[in-house]
């Protein structure tokens, strides 16, 4: 069960968080100027990464906010959690400045 | 008993227990296992193996034990199986049973596939079972699983309690011998606080069967029993003896099993039997020691034939000799150790063989001291013996690598010594990476993917001294990086003990040319050498592949004493070397764990909670039938007199379309929708348009995802130009609410806009059918229900019984209805106060599958019954619902696709049956034309289906390609008895014009 650092409550088991999917894939402001590639392409394109992987989870039952993970998918580490709209960290930098429950 | 020592040991020979195996009475002695019992008892046979039921003995004397698997029946309900005898504490009075043989452990008859075995080599189920196909589950299946049973399970459910716990620690350390003793009184000295588990009743390890070394001038065990008193001293330290860390999860969580009541001689009333512990530790120590290897030599697997560690560990920490004429083959100098304290407690020490060329070091020179006679560069030809090793064949192996058959020497014991393969399964299972150590000759950690450090014999470090120096310094470290303060550093332990090499050997032994007896890798899967090698030869490269076709490493003791020699054997076969070949994953658990400790307390009624609705005990007191939605418990039917559910739904339904039902409608999934910005949210997730809904008013709204499918549905209400009602469907309301926030929090962080669940905290009463306001109207306060004041969608507040409330006029039925909303406390009173004004109106309670019946009838849909995340709105007949001048919504870019407009989509129609009491099979398949058998091309499906008492015939709804179109067309659902010729007609069956719903 991973450790997650809830940006705004801290350290909590996994238990208490839903999983959000890949993060940074904002909603086109205006759907209709997309044509149907570029449309299927933010509804189901998903990078599917092999290490550092930003993701989305919800503090579904703490706090109840979303927020965002740097999550490392091959050891499973997490690398650094920051609220959502907050740009994706570096993963290096991130790494050093991990919360110390995360490590 | 002649082979009970007369003293020493950790077990108490003034008290005596009397234990029973496969119906025979015995007597062990307390501190006992059932293994050191049976072996006191002269009993080496313990098992039968698992396809050739070949007579198999005790082979080690820990969690490792692949031989020794028995049944511990305490009564119908507590009956375990595949317990390791190794690790069975003897109480007075246990009873236990051999496995994997029939009728008998002396005369397995069974054991015929041992003379057959030519006819049962590695693959056998695959090849051999294949044809003919129906006789699999029939014929083969059974038989096997009969054959290669590994116990029974217990006929009655389990009575006894599995408690829980979560735990948190600076550092856990998961094994107390010499390295983890050190490493819990290094870590513990610093003030953290310290978990230290340890599977055995007692700590101490290997220390426990260690009568020569002397660490700081006492005993092996007395410097251990000091260490445990000085950590249980401290506070911070948590002591789990008979607790196995059988699995690590990732960021430091470990499962732990705790045996609490399975060494007592019955079970504590009231007292949990085990508990399974979940441990988040900053820093953990893995001390999990090291796993003595069998040799591989032709009839290796014969009772009397066990490790040279086992041996010692029966003898000093039980006080058991194993036998009374011993043969030792080694390849380490370990096991020159056992044979000098069998020979010191009178045991006859025929020969140390010696496969290596050059035997020579302290203890060999020790062994020749004692005169012992020392056999270098031999080799095993052979054993004798059935149901006990009764002779041995030596040899010896010359420099060119030839054999030459030595003497046959009489014994009635072999003690084996391979080498040690260190414990990396919680390690490997943290996700650490391996590396092969040749010198080992094993795989050892090498880089840790958790805050973890292995230390002493689990990352090769043999040597006493140096293992204690391991763990103080793994403890310390571990410590230091959790955050405690650094402590002085802790006097090294003073060690005296013979140094000895690390040497070993991997695969099978050197034998003559010429037919042999099989040599037994993998004793629990009954894998030989020649089956390793057969798989070689049929083209597995893999260890991962060699793994699965052999079955090698795959019992239950996951192959803790074989993996390393059928890898090497592999690796020869392929020509490649060991870390070539690689090694196959190690799985939680460790040891086997009961199921009961992962349910704990979540059994019967706590299984899962359970959701009522305020008027669940009126429900219950009318005899309401249940049926499970979701979590929620909600009245099905309503029977009178003798009525089963078709006559009981009959009457309830004419009663709602003559008089008035009454309906628990409070499951609903409920959302308040408040701020300034309410509206345009709505707009935005909705299919509909909201803004130009008045206060007073609602609408049926429809949730799509952004791909354009429908994922719920429900009634929203305009209660004022900041606030909404949302209802969603009783299954949808948590996910429908994390949706919407997420698009609140995520996508439009910009709109003033707040949502609260408000579904526990309303009751809804539905009230419906002509004389619905006849009967509401003298209850309600400050609400004109006249059509025209509160027409059909119309909302109102006010009160009913001096209760607020929230009226709808809303219908799910196609009569004129209401559904009455006040607050969860109140439900009860009010819904038995209309139930009671409507007596006189022919007021009738109806349950979840009448309305159903009379949704169906008026083409209303189910969102996860007629729809499956495929269906469009317009699938589902819905277009008119969608806001079509709005300029985004969800699933509004994905619906404007050509493939979602294509008229050959399944869309929802009306389905009649020629035989209008015929009823169609929800799910069942709609072809095109008759007579056609599989396979075959299919138009759709059934989604619902019920008896229509008020229309006189079946209806059904389904979807089906180009559906609509279809309308008037005859089309086929084939059934075993047949096709049903059914019509495609309207979805809508009843009063199309929907005259009643507006009266
Ligand atoms: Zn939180």
């Amino acid at each position: 069960m991973l450790l997650i650092p809830c940006p705004h409550c801290g350290p909590r088991p996994e238990l208490e968080f839903s999983y959000g999917g890949e993060a940074h894939i904002a909603r086109p402001r205006q759907p209709a100027e997309l044509d149907d590639a570029a449309w299927a392409n933010f509804l189901y394109t998903r990078r599917n990464t092999k290490g550092a992987h930003a993701e989305r989870w919800r503090h579904a039952r703490g706090c109840g906010r979303f927020f965002n993970v740097l999550r490392d998918t091959t050891s499973d580490k997490i690398l650094t959690s920051y609220p959502v709209g907050a740009p994706r960290p570096d993963p290096r930098a991130a790494d050093s400045a991990a919360p110390e429950s995360a490590r | 008993m002649r082979l009970r020592t007369d003293g020493g040991g950790r077990v108490d020979r003034s008290r005596s227990l009397r234990f029973r195996f496969d119906g025979r009475e015995y007597q062990g002695i307390a501190g006992d296992t059932l293994a050191s019992a049976l072996l006191a008892n002269g009993v080496h046979l313990m098992g039968r193996s698992f396809k050739y039921h070949r007579p198999r003995g005790v082979l080690a004397a820990g969690a490792e034990e692949p031989n020794a698997l028995v049944t511990v029946i305490r009564d119908d309900a507590r009956s375990t199986p595949n317990l390791r005898a190794t690790q069975v504490e003897l109480y007075d009075g246990l009873v236990a049973e051999s496995q994997n043989r029939w009728p008998s452990l002396e005369r397995d008859l069974q054991r015929l596939n041992d003379v057959l075995s030519a006819f049962f080599p590695a693959g056998f189920y695959y090849k051999t079972f294949m044809w003919p196909r129906r006789a699999w589950k029939a014929l083969y299946e059974p038989f096997i699983r009969r054959a290669a049973g590994l116990g029974r399970a217990p006929t009655r459910p389990d009575p006894d309690r599995y408690a829980q716990t979560y735990a948190h620690c600076e550092v856990l350390v998961v094994g107390a011998g010499p390295a983890g003793l050190a490493a819990a009184r290094a870590a513990a000295a610093t003030g953290a606080r310290v978990i230290l588990c340890d599977e055995q009743n007692e700590f101490g390890g290997s220390l426990l069967a260690d009568r020569a070394a002397r660490i700081d001038g006492m005993s092996a065990a007395a410097w251990a029993e000091a260490v445990v008193g000085e950590l249980a001293a401290n506070p911070a330290v948590t002591l789990l003896p008979r607790t196995t860390a059988f699995g690590y999860f990732p960021h430091n969580f470990l499962g732990l099993a705790q045996r609490l009541t399975d060494h007592l001689p019955s079970p504590v009333p009231g007292a949990a039997r085990e508990r399974l512990w979940q441990v988040r530790a900053r820093a953990v120590v893995l001390a999990t020691g090291a796993i003595e290897r069998p040799l591989v030599f032709p009839g290796n697997d014969r009772p009397g034939i066990l490790l040279a560690g086992a041996a010692q560990t029966y003898l000093n920490r039980y006080g058991v000799r194993v036998g009374e004429r011993v043969v030792v083959v080694t390849a380490t100098d370990a096991a020159y150790q056992a044979a000098l304290d069998l020979k010191e407690r009178g045991v006859d020490v025929a020969v140390i063989a010696d496969v290596r060329a050059r035997a020579e070091g302290p203890l060999v020179a020790a062994a020749r001291a004692a005169g012992l006679s020392v056999l270098p560069s031999a080799t095993v030809v052979g054993t004798d013996g059935d149901l006990r090793v009764s002779a041995i064949t030596l040899g010896t192996v010359a420099a060119d690598g030839s054999v030459r058959v030595g003497e046959r020497i009489a014994c009635d014991t072999v003690l084996m010594s391979g080498g040690f393969t260190p414990s990396v399964h919680l390690f490997s299972q943290s996700r650490g990476k391996l590396a092969w150590n040749d010198a080992l000759r094993a795989f050892i950690p090498e880089r840790s993917a958790e805050s973890e450090r292995s230390a002493g014999a689990c990352r090769g470090v043999f040597d006493l001294a140096a293992a204690l120096a391991d763990g103080a310094s793994a403890g310390q470290a571990a410590a230091a990086e959790s955050g405690a303060a650094v402590a002085p550093s802790t006097r090294a332990s003073l060690v005296e003990a013979a140094s000895r090499s690390d040497e070993a050997v991997l695969g099978a032994l050197p034998h003559p040319p010429g037919p042999v007896h099989k040599a037994f890798v993998d004793f629990q899967h009954d894998v030989t050498t020649r089956d390793l090698a057969l798989a070689a030869r049929e083209g597995f490269q893999s260890i991962e592949h060699v793994k699965r076709f052999t079955t090698t490493g795959m019992a239950t003791d996951q192959g803790k004493t074989s993996n390393l020699n059928a890898l090497a054997i592999v690796a020869g076969e392929l020509g490649k070397s060991i870390p070539e070949v690689g090694l196959t994953t190690f799985r939680m658990p460790y040891t086997p764990t009961t199921f009961g400790s992962f349910a704990g307390l979540s059994r019967g009624a706590l299984f899962d909670p359970v959701r009522t609705t305020p008027m669940h005990a009126w429900a219950e007191a009318h005899g309401a039938v249940f049926e499970n939605v979701g979590l929620w418990k909600r009245a099905r039917y309503y029977p009178r007199g003798g009525e089963d559910m078709h006559a009981a739904v009959a009457r309830e339904c004419r009663a709602v379309r003559e008089g008035c039902g009454l309906f628990d409608a409070s499951t609903l999934g409920k959302i308040e929708v408040v701020g300034a910005d309410a509206a345009q949210f709505l707009e935005r997730l909705y299919v509909n348009a909201w803004s130009g809904l008045a206060p007073g008013r609602a609408r049926y709204g429809i949730l799509c995802r952004d791909d354009g499918f429908i994922y719920d549905d429900g009634v929203i209400a305009r209660l004022a130009k900041d606030r909404f009602h949302v209802t969603t469907t009783t299954g949808g309301a948590p996910r429908v609410l994390a949706m919407m926030e997420d698009y609140r929090q995520t996508e439009w962080p910009e709109l003033e806009v707040w949502l609260t669940s408000t579904t526990e905290q309303w009751a809804v009463i539905a009230v419906q059918g002509p004389n619905a306001r006849r009967v509401l109207e003298p209850l309600v306060e400050g609400v004109d229900l006249s059509p025209a004041a509160l027409p059909h969608m119309g909302v109102a507040t006010g009160r009913i019984l001096n209760v607020p409330m929230r009226l709808f006029r809303v219908s799910f039925t196609g009569e004129l209805g209401f559904e009455v909303n006040v607050p969860a406390g109140h439900g009860a009173a009010v819904w038995e106060a209309i139930y009671a004004a409507g007596q006189t109106h022919g007021i009738t309670p109806y349950g979840t599958e009448t309305m159903h019946v009379l949704r169906a009838e008026k083409g209303y849909i189910i969102v996860g019954q007629d729809t499956d995340g495929t269906v469009t709105p317009d699938d589902a007949g819905l277009s008119w619902a969608i806001g079509k001048s709005k300029p985004d919504f969800l699933g509004k870019r994905s619906l404007a696709r050509a493939s979602m407009r294509a008229p050959e989509r399944k869309q929802l129609v009306g389905l009649r049956t020629r035989d209008p009491r015929l009823l169609l099979e929800e799910g069942a398949q709609i072809a095109e034309r008759p007579g056609q058998t599989p396979p075959m091309q299919l138009l759709g499906h059934v989604t619902s289906s019920y008896a229509s008492s008020v229309l006189g015939h079946s209806i059904a709804l389904g979807l089906v390609a180009a559906g609509r179109a279809r309308t008037g067309q005859t089309l086929y659902v084939p059934m075993p008895g047949g096709d049903v010729e059914v019509t495609v007609v309207s979805p809508v069956f009843y009063d199309p014009e929907g005259k009643r719903l507006n009266g």
